[in-house]
């Protein structure tokens, strides 16, 4: 169980969670990053960046 | 086997390929670019790396460096380097005889603007650079270029005083984004919007595309253009034919997998696995 950065939700982490996955608060709909799992630490996302993409 | 995957954000595509690298058998090393430290010589010990990387400059700029460590890269650095400049992409589908709009390329806001009045309204300036439809102009008389050119040339880094500018396709509110992995186009979806902008970031739908014979040799052949490996390819719909509008090297497919029936991530995963085992 994490806590959002931003509305200071709790949130629970899927099962296959994993170290620098990106995943949306379900509460205030902000993008965090996944940084750490023991213990489960969350961060805000990084904005996107000029050469992000595919 | 040790494959690496070369990655920042891990978004579905990432986990979806980890998870496929699993039902194979492989359990992949990942590495991430924000803590990578290379030294020219030396890489992380893989048989192959994955490049999975958000950013298109670290994943240039890694890619060249793995392959002078003697580390065969999917895609390759030649494929990253071609695929993510549009100008380049546009000359090495020239090279080849592969349809695509009509271009321009121009250093100055005058050259720019002389360009597109020979192309003809309306055009699209786009960044060199760039992904997901971000910072795309369509320009649909003088005043809109002269107002865009001078906005670029004025607060844009010099990327964005290298004016690429293509004639704009009408494309009836839909394009064509195929995937291909090796030599073989396995899916393909329309992507429809009513903005003339159809990039799934920017909202637009997917649904199925036949891989018509058409579309497969268009596809193919932009492909191998561009280097081969694993890439997408984006086509236009025109009165004259399929055109290629883009090809993408770190290529997302999370809304194509259901839509098309086909499970990308396990295609991608053993063609990764096959170009180990070929050596």
């Amino acid at each position: 169980m994490g806590e959002c950065p931003v509305c200071a939700a709790e949130i629970e982490l899927a099962k296959d969670a994993m170290a620098g996955e990106l995943i949306v608060c379900d509460d205030c709909g902000a993008e965090l990053e996944i940084v750490g799992l023991n213990p489960v630490k969350l961060d805000e996302a990084p904005s996107a960046e000029e050469d992000w993409g595919q | 086997m040790k494959i690496g995957l070369l990655h920042s954000l891990i978004r579905k595509e990432e986990k979806l390929l980890i998870e496929a690298f699993r039902n194979a058998g492989v359990e992949p090393i990942m590495i991430d670019d924000r803590k990578l430290i290379l030294d020219f010589h030396s890489a992380p010990d893989i048989d192959i790396l994955v490049e999975r990387s958000i950013n298109h400059s670290r994943a240039l700029h890694a890619l060249r460096l793995f392959e002078s460590a003697g580390v065969p890269c999917v895609n390759s650095y030649h494929v990253s380097q071609i695929c993510g400049d549009k100008l380049l992409t546009t000359a090495a589908l020239k090279d080849r005889g592969i349809a695509q709009p009509e271009c321009r390329v121009a250093f100055t806001e005058e050259s720019a603007l002389q360009a597109i009045e020979e192309l003809g309204y309306p055009v699209v300036l786009k960044p060199a650079v760039g992904s997901w439809g971000r910072l795309l102009s369509k320009i649909n008389d003088r005043d809109a270029a002269e107002t865009v050119l001078e906005h670029k040339s004025v607060l844009g880094s010099y990327h964005h005083s290298i004016f690429y500018i293509q004639q704009y396709i009408d494309k009836k509110g839909r394009d064509i984004r195929s995937f291909v992995i090796g030599d073989e186009c396995i899916a393909a979806i329309y992507r429809t919007s009513d903005h003339w902008i159809t990039n799934t970031a920017r909202g637009a739908q997917a649904s199925k595309c036949e891989v018509t014979g058409e579309v497969a040799q268009i596809s193919i052949a932009a492909a191998e253009a561009v280097g081969g490996g694993i890439v997408a390819v984006d086509l236009f719909e025109s009165d004259d034919g399929l055109l290629v509008n883009e090809v993408n090297y770190t290529m997302e497919f999370r809304n194509s997998i259901d839509t098309t029936g086909v499970d990308i991530p396990a295609v991608v995963a053993n063609y990764v696995i096959n170009q180990v085992k070929r050596g």
